[in-house]
């Protein structure tokens, strides 16, 4: 009986996983079957063409390494997104570790007064709705004339990393000695040194995943690179909802794999950091 | 300690300085503009009329509480169901069998997915096309795609709670798993001697321990799901109609008076959500009284 009972559950958590999967199988059909017509499960031939139509793929004949080089080279919408993509994200995640270093030390180490309301304060983005903030900023920088600029977009989307980076690590430096700082200085080493020689060392694991969900963040991020880019910054989120909302499911599979493979890589490096207890998890309500 | 408190100030000015000029400001001149304060088509005078028009006008009423009530019902069900799931899946998945390593990543998979691959990747799975519907017609239980149920763009929200449940479970997943592996069995076993069964070591064990990180996560889902713009501009209807998306289809408007409204329906958003939570640590804080 219990014997029985044991092998039900575990059958129940192989089909649970079957089930979870079931989207990303569906993309990978999608993505490699121009022509999958119901009712078929199984595509009928296995095809290309969606990566060639994005231009990501040459056509057959070319798929030498020059004419990968070639096509890529001519700056297909795709790659022209997933480089903006790419180098939002990683300007406003070292932007926003910069800033918060010092802040998260401050908040982590020492107390002091109004401590709780300044935490309160850097929170409250993770909990009010991006669209409460960014319809009326979007009114102020089309006056400013942010508005439709990659420093706009880049401006925008520290708002939602900005208050994770900073609790993740204070999190961080509230489990630091900063004793060892001293033991360093007194030895006669100087301020950079120390910085470079214990203290970095020590916050570095943390500050990688911190730097790494927030990169997350800005590359997930749809509604507020639509208002602030004003149609002119074109990034991924933007390129897979508009190919989704025009209908075209072999397009829109093949931009989605491309969009979630920096998703599960980083799962994959990361996973043995991931748990319930660190800040880092909170920010995945997020993206 | 006066350089102290000059290092405390430096140090914490340029991300309140981010968060107040560019989220506070926000939403202040979002407000500002709610009460018809449009300078770009001379109006200075404040009043409530787009808080009146959204909420009680002939034109938008029906709108407005068919929306408010879609918002409850798939913020709720999404976050009830997301967090259910994730509770049986992290208690099975404690035991050891074959595959648990594989089976823990697939589980925690959707947890980087944006929110919008997650949409997409319903309307693959669950429209009348989709993969389900094929696999129905595999083994004969449908005979054309009309056979199938409508799960996406469905006026009930059913596709919006799947990407959210699909999504969310993940992230509940993850952290009870990580509360279940500080508490041990040690509870059970204990439980277990006393001659508890199965449903009472559940109930009366587990439950109330896991409790605590269980709710604080379900506001934080509830407030996403409640606030969110790209699962339901998706997987929606246009009627009912989620708040957000409403809320952005009057911004995008060329009638600069339903800018106002659109204005006033993020700020609405916003104030449920803001109540949702106070509201929380009300609770939290007068349960922590009372023990």
């Amino acid at each position: 009986m219990n014997n029985n009972l044991k092998r039900i559950n575990i059958y129940s958590i192989y089909l649970g996983a079957l089930i979870l999967i079931l989207p990303l199988i569906a993309f990978f059909i999608n993505a490699f079957s121009f022509r999958w017509f119901y009712p078929q499960v199984i595509p009928k031939e296995l095809s290309l063409q969606a990566w060639v139509r994005l231009k990501l793929i040459p056509k057959p004949g070319q798929r030498t390494f020059e004419g990968f080089l070639d096509l890529w080279a001519s700056n297909p919408t795709v790659i022209k997104a997933l480089v903006n993509s790419l180098t939002i994200g990683i300007l406003v995640t070292i932007v926003s570790i910069i800033i918060a270093l010092p802040a998260a030390r401050v908040l982590g180490l020492l107390n002091f007064r109004f401590k709780k309301l300044i935490i309160f304060i850097m929170v409250s983005p993770t909990i009010l709705p991006p669209i409460a903030f960014v319809l009326g900023l979007n009114i102020n920088f089309i006056s400013i004339g942010f508005s439709g600029s990659f420093f706009g977009v880049c401006l925008v989307h520290l708002v939602p990393i900005m208050p994770y980076v900073v609790l993740t690590m204070t999190g961080i430096f509230a489990n630091y000695n900063p004793d060892f700082e001293h033991q360093a200085r007194t030895l006669g080493a100087n301020k950079t040194t120390t910085f470079f020689q214990i203290t970095l060392p020590a916050i570095a694991p943390g500050m990688v995943v911190a730097a790494l969900f927030a990169f997350l963040v800005s590359w997930s991020q749809y509604l507020l690179t639509f208002l602030i880019g004003a149609g002119k910054i074109m990034t991924l989120p933007l390129l897979v909802f508009s190919t989704a909302s025009s209908g075209n499911p072999a397009l829109t599979a093949a931009i989605s794999i491309i969009f979630i493979f920096p998703a599960i890589l980083i799962l994959v490096f990361t996973s043995k950091f991931v748990s319930g207890q660190s800040g880092a998890t909170s920010g995945f309500g997020k993206i | 300690m006066g350089g102290e408190r000059l290092k405390i100030v430096l140090s914490l000015t340029p991300p309140l300085l981010i968060i107040i000029t560019l989220f506070f400001g926000g939403i202040f001149y979002g407000f500002l503009q709610s009460l018809g304060y449009q300078p770009a088509i001379g109006k200075y005078e404040l009043n409530f009329s787009a808080y009146y028009n959204v909420m009680f006008s002939e034109r938008y009423a029906k709108l407005f509480w068919s929306g408010l009530a879609l918002n409850l019902w798939v913020s709720f069900a999404s976050t009830f169901l997301a967090a259910v799931f994730a509770l049986f899946g992290a208690l099975a998945i404690r035991k050891t069998f074959v595959g648990k390593t594989l089976c823990k990543f697939i589980y925690s998979l959707n947890l980087p997915m944006p929110h919008l691959v997650v949409a997409v990747g319903m309307i693959f799975v669950f429209s009348q096309s989709g993969l389900l519907a094929r696999l129905a017609a595999q083994i004969g239980m449908i005979s054309s795609p009309g056979d199938f149920p409508v799960l996406v763009r469905d006026k009930y929200g059913f596709g919006i709670i799947l990407a959210y449940i699909w999504k969310e479970a993940a992230f509940f997943f993850i952290i009870l798993m990580s509360v279940l592996q500080s508490l041990g069995e040690n509870f059970e076993e204990l439980a277990q001697s006393l001659g508890a069964n199965r449903w009472q070591r559940f109930r009366y064990v587990i439950l109330p321990l896991v409790m605590p990180n269980l709710f604080s996560a379900s506001i934080i889902v509830f407030a996403f799901s409640f606030g969110a713009y790209e699962v339901p501009a998706l997987l929606g209807v246009i009627y009912p109609q989620m708040l957000p998306v409403m809320a952005f289809e009057f911004f995008l408007n060329p009638d600069l008076n339903a800018r106002s409204e659109g204005m006033a329906l993020s700020i609405i958003i916003a104030l449920i959500v803001m109540i949702l939570v106070v509201f929380y640590f009300w609770l939290t804080q007068a349960k922590i009284r009372k023990d």
